[in-house]
């Protein structure tokens, strides 16, 4: 045994699967080290900005059914961004963003976002929009919490401040549920944003 | 080439590798800096699955060494204790890579030359831009 000392445990008896085993090692650890930190804090500061700028654009729209456009628009935006911002933080951390980190992360962040694009669609035909905005809430915070569950400890906390926020929508007025919306995805993305941002490097 | 040549190879190669980062603890803390950016001593400790003391201990000798900057600082009424790594930390880093990639380098061409009889693992590239 050649490498007897080193950060791996006597397993394989070859030199070269010892010196394998370190460079996986060291490539287990990059790979979720940076799911600590693969999400991207600036990427959550634009998302919350546009987020407040379409509450502003869906409050003074005339139907419901323009104002769940403009939601849906900026949910599609906001999504171009996340996985953008994904791409750059994974790329400067060093690693793939179809590697370990990011793939765990939009793994387990995707299944809520659908089921939200499905219930979205299902509700609005059936013409009841007035729950849209705490399923939203609940399913984005769900999807946070597992999404974040092997990150830092800011990200589940922010899935749980927007399920906060989605048990407080069931007891608001309809009227505010633009109000709601832009606390929660724009201020919430924006205040954790910049939170993760500077603590955790971009 | 030989199993004594190619075992005499690594012995020397063996003896170049950075002690203070062939240890696995040390080894994941540079590690996880090198991809984390700044972590914080609770989450390093989680990473690396280690207890309290093992994980200072270990911090210590490489922030002696220079290899990792220790940020301490409050948050709120609570200690907070980060760690960062150097630029000194991350050419360590890097040079133990690169020296564990030559090694295998070493072990395949030996396998070659024999004939190709013995089948390794090969692992998959590492990305060394850290």
């Amino acid at each position: 045994m050649l490498i007897e000392h080193g950060p791996v445990p006597r397993r394989t008896q070859s030199p070269q699967n010892q010196a394998s085993e370190h460079l996986r090692f060291i490539r287990d650890v990059m790979e979720r080290s940076a799911s600590f930190t693969a999400v991207p804090g600036w990427g959550m500061v634009v998302v919350g900005l546009t987020a407040l700028s379409a509450a502003w654009i869906a409050s003074i729209q005339d139907s419901p059914d323009a104002s769940l456009m403009v939601w849906f628009i900026e949910a599609s935006i906001a999504v171009m961004i996340a996985v953008l911002t994904l791409y750059w933080k994974a790329r400067k951390s060093g690693v793939s963003l179809t590697s370990g980190p990011g793939r765990k992360y939009i793994l387990t962040l995707a299944p809520s976002l659908v089921a939200g694009l499905l219930f979205t669609v299902a509700l609005w035909q059936a013409g009841n929009t007035e729950l849209l905005a705490t399923l939203w809430l609940l399913l984005y915070g769900a999807g946070t919490i597992t999404g974040g569950a092997s990150s830092v400890r800011v990200i589940p906390a922010l899935g749980v401040c927007f399920m906060m926020m989605g048990i407080v929508s069931l007891f608001v007025a309809p009227v505010w549920m633009n109000v709601l919306l832009a606390l929660s995805f724009g201020g919430l993305h924006i205040g954790f944003g910049l939170y993760i941002a500077r603590k955790y490097g971009g | 080439m030989e199993d004594r040549t190619v075992f005499r190879s690594m012995g020397v190669l063996q003896e170049r590798l950075d002690p203070l980062i062939h240890a696995r603890v040390r080894l994941g803390i540079v590690s996880a800096l090198a991809a984390g950016e700044t972590l914080s001593f609770r989450d390093l400790k989680v990473l690396l699955s280690t207890s309290d003391g093992n994980l200072s201990r270990h911090a210590q000798k490489l922030e002696k060494a220079g290899y990792i900057e220790c940020i301490k600082s409050f948050q709120g009424r609570m200690p907070l204790t980060e760690y960062r790594l150097t630029p000194k930390g991350g050419v360590a880093l890097r040079s133990y890579v690169e020296q564990m990639e030559h090694m295998l380098q070493v072990a395949r061409s030996a396998t070659h030359s024999r004939g190709g009889h013995r089948h390794e693992t090969s692992p998959q590239p590492i990305e060394s831009d850290y």
